[in-house]
């Protein structure tokens, strides 16, 4: 690694209408470095990314390249400056080969009338032999999604790129290939080619970057060459913030017994979860994104193919065949995806709270009973505390707060027994936020199970008596009490042997 | 110096795509084959030049339209106006004609009346942001209206156009119909254009994944706009032709030609979601279609069993279509 600086950033704003995403950044790239950035979600990594691939205009700050200023005002012209950019999702064609996906921008700009499938091979196979050996001539659909991110990898090589941004690439690989994909990066950073290298993953940053830079709130905390600076002190660094909102008291009482048990549950995603719920007590499910928590509850319950493991609900066996047996046990579960797979935008709020279980809305000749459906649907929302004008509305005219509110509500209609909530607040406000979090404490109270999935640690700490944590699949460990804090629940998302203290 | 490739999984064998699509193209033609073999038992007539003659003629002119109609459903479009287009152009042009024009200007016109159809779709999708299905069905119905009032809702009578006019459409050249030579030209160029042209690959990357094409620095809207605009002049042109031949423009022309279009295209490949499809395999699907049909006449099958029977081809050839497609990353 020279100390020539290939990119340079002063001063780098943004904001979005109310929202400073980005404040005063500072950034530099030296030449032939790996270079790790790594904060929270919403530190503003995305954002900055998105500005030096010319996505976004900053509003005020400067990039320099090479020593000389430059306006990003679009993705072709950062790749013609030399910045190639390897999106975390996947940008490529499926019905078309590896080949021409990777010489697509190419094509593009190509004045040639007729394409040279050849030299599009051969440029291909150039690339992609630095990597893997994929072949070129697949269509790109077919390849599992561990080679269609590497085949992505390979699209910013036949740029000619020298800047190469990497947004958590190895979300989908698996360990083996995480290994194989930095001995590729060590050897383009010898080829001369610098790498921002965007992660979570402690042991990926500490194992193979030169310098690792924090960002936290928008802002830029520092810059540490990684030989000189450890995992704890760079995770203090990530979050040292107040948790500022305010939340229900948690769990007085000593908990009761097993709401849910789940044992040695196995499937695609994950192997060997167990794990419980108790009465009284809100269980957190933390992990970094990709590891598998959604995937494990929606197994636990019926919505998600498992391969092996019991679970038993309040001491009985719960094997479920399909979410209809859960939902008739008792067991519910509320997506994160709240637009596709929570609410019907379009139906009213009453008929959406009716939705889970509308034979309790019907009158004896299998015909809707509006007035039936009204009362139990006012009755619901006052218990969420919806305040709506009509509960005729559709849904789509409310907030993302409520419209979560109603999901809650919709979930409260059958006398729940145990409810999964995947993100229970995510995209709402604040103050919705907070009455979501009362309400959840409410129902644990009266005996519902709670379990919680939430990638915000202050939600998972302010909000939960007891968290499990996810890594890759498997149980990492379980934080409660004074054991719970942010530093604790970092270091074993990220793989990091063993949390300092941990409380029984 | 590649890396070790037991450090990544294996990739599994292609499960969609250029295998898949060869498989298909190379179904058709055995099954249009096994047809040919089973009818040249079932009945002395088939193989027979008078017969293969009027079969290539019964799909030469729609086979143009499929040709369009494929392209558009690569880029991820569908034209439901086609029928109405058709008629259109030859209600233009035949207008035209009995008003005084040359019949050649007249039936450049007609077409160009077609492309217009084919612009003001484009500009709904692209500009205004309907979907190909509402603007098509929308223009499918205007186009309609329009023939009417321009034949006044009774077909025009084309009698005298000039004989150079009429061999277009009825001509034939070394025993075989001119008609057809037109069909064969205007596949070859497209099949060829698709495969080997730029601009025409720009088709498949828009109709596979419109972002990742975006990314690439292709201009979307403009490569949609440009084939919404090319299916309806092949409508224009297959219009013309159809003048050509019958001598005659007929308002009701073309009525629910659009859905045995598509049929053919999407039997021949094409998928409704864009990305994949070939002109090869348009010319098979409508080929097999057409087949079929002249078959059951010879077989003296009834003509109301047509629909049931082409209908059912298609059912067929959509599930094995999705079936095949399931595993799609």
């Amino acid at each position: 690694m020279s100390d020539e600086i290939v990119l340079r950033i002063r001063g780098l704003s943004k904001s979005f209408g109310p929202v400073k995403a980005l404040t005063d950044v500072d950034f530099d790239l030296r030449r032939e470095e790996i270079h790790a950035l790594v904060g929270e979600n919403g530190a503003g990594k995305s954002t900055l990314m998105n500005i030096i691939d010319g996505i976004i205009r900053p509003d005020s700050g400067e990039i320099l390249i090479d020593g000389r200023p430059v306006t990003l005002s679009s993705p072709s012209q950062a790749q013609a400056l030399g910045i190639g950019f390897v999106h975390q999702e996947i940008a490529l064609c499926p019905d078309i080969s590896v080949a021409e996906n990777m010489m697509m921008a190419a094509t593009a700009l190509n004045p040639a009338l007729f394409m040279d499938y050849r030299a599009i091979r051969l440029k291909a196979e150039a690339a992609m032999g630095q990597l893997t050996p994929i072949p070129v001539g697949a269509i790109v659909g077919s390849l599992p999604i561990s080679q269609q991110q590497l085949v992505e990898i390979g699209k910013a090589l036949t740029l000619d790129c020298r800047i190469l941004i990497l947004d958590e690439p190895t979300a989908s690989l698996s360990e083996r290939e995480t290994v194989a994909l930095f001995a590729i990066m060590q050897r383009l950073k010898r080829q001369g080619i610098s790498i921002i290298y965007i992660s979570h993953r402690m042991a990926e940053i500490f194992g193979n970057c030169d310098r690792v830079t924090v960002l936290r709130d928008g802002r830029y905390v520092g810059t540490e060459d990684v030989a000189s600076t450890t995992p704890d002190r760079l995770v203090a660094r990530m979050v040292g913030r107040e948790l500022g909102a305010l939340f229900p008291p948690k769990m007085a009482g000593p908990p009761g017994p097993d709401v849910l048990t789940v044992n040695g549950l196995s499937g695609d995603r994950f192997t060997d979860v167990s794990f419980r719920v108790r009465r009284g007590e809100i269980l957190g499910m933390a992990g970094l994104v990709g590891a598998g928590r959604s995937e494990i509850v929606k197994a636990a319950c019926g919505l998600y193919p498992r391969s092996a493991g019991a679970v038993s609900l309040l001491g009985e066996d719960f094997p479920v065949g399909s979410y209809h047996d859960a939902v008739d046990k008792g067991v519910v579960y509320l997506s994160e995806n709240r637009k596709r797979e929570g609410v019907f935008l379009d139906l009213s709020i009453a008929a959406n709270i009716s939705a889970l279980d509308v034979g309790r809305v019907a009158t004896r000749f299998g015909l809707l009973d509006r007035r039936k459906e009204d009362s139990i649907a006012s009755e619901l929302a006052r218990r969420v505390r919806l305040k709506v004008a009509r509960l005729s509305n559709p849904v789509s005219t409310l907030s993302g707060g409520n419209q979560q509110k109603v999901a809650i509500a919709k979930m409260l209609s059958i006398s729940p027994r145990l409810i999964f909530l995947d993100e229970p607040t995510r995209g709402v406000d604040v103050g919705a936020k907070s009455e979501i979090h009362r309400i959840l404490r409410g129902l644990a109270e009266d005996g519902v199970g709670i379990v919680a999935i939430s990638s915000e640690f202050p939600e998972l700490i302010g909000l939960c008596d007891r968290v499990v944590v996810v890594h890759e699949g498997r149980i990492a460990g379980e934080v409660a009490g004074d054991a719970l804090t942010e530093e604790n629940l970092i270091r074993l998302a990220s793989g990091i042997a063993g949390p300092a203290r941990q409380a029984a | 110096m590649a890396l070790d490739s037991a450090a990544f999984d294996a990739s599994p064998p292609a499960r969609r795509g250029r295998n898949v699509r060869s498989l298909r193209e190379a179904g058709l033609i055995a099954i249009i084959v096994v047809i040919f073999v089973a009818m040249t038992f079932a009945s002395p007539y088939f193989l027979t030049w008078a017969n293969m003659r009027a079969m290539l003629l019964s799909f030469a002119i729609d086979g143009i339209v499929v040709v369009g109609m494929t392209i558009l459903l690569i880029v991820g479009g569908i034209d439901l106006s086609v029928g109405s287009v058709v008629c259109l152009s030859m209600a233009v042009a035949g207008y035209l004609f009995l008003a005084g024009f040359n019949p050649w200007i007249a039936s450049l016109l007609g077409i160009g009346a077609a492309a217009l159809v084919g612009v003001c779709i484009a500009f709904c999708v692209t500009v205004v942001g309907l979907t190909y299905f509402i603007a098509s069905l929308a223009f499918m119905v205007i186009a309609r209206g329009a023939s009417m009032v321009i034949t006044q809702g009774t077909p025009l009578s084309l009698y005298s156009l000039p004989e150079s006019f009429k061999f277009v459409g009825q001509g034939v050249v070394g025993g075989v119909p001119f008609v057809i030579l037109i069909f064969v030209f205007v596949a070859i160029v497209f099949d060829v254009l698709m495969r080997r042209a730029v601009a025409f690959r720009r088709i498949f990357y828009t109709g596979s994944n419109e972002q990742a094409a975006a990314y690439s620095g292709i201009s979307v809207s403009k490569v949609k706009f440009a084939v919404t605009v090319l299916c309806s002049t092949m409508a224009g042109l297959a219009g013309v032709i159809y003048m050509a031949r019958f001598g005659a423009a007929t308002p009701t022309f073309g009525v629910g030609m659009e859905l045995n279009i598509i049929a053919a295209a999407v039997i021949g490949g094409a998928s409704l979601e864009g990305g994949v499809g070939s002109v090869l395999g348009a010319v098979l699907g409508i080929g097999l279609l057409s087949t079929v049909s002249s078959s059951l006449i010879l077989l003296n099958v009834s003509v109301y069993w047509q629909d049931m029977i082409r209908g059912f081809i298609l059912l067929g050839a959509v599930t094995i279509d999705y079936l095949l497609n399931r595993s799609r990353a």
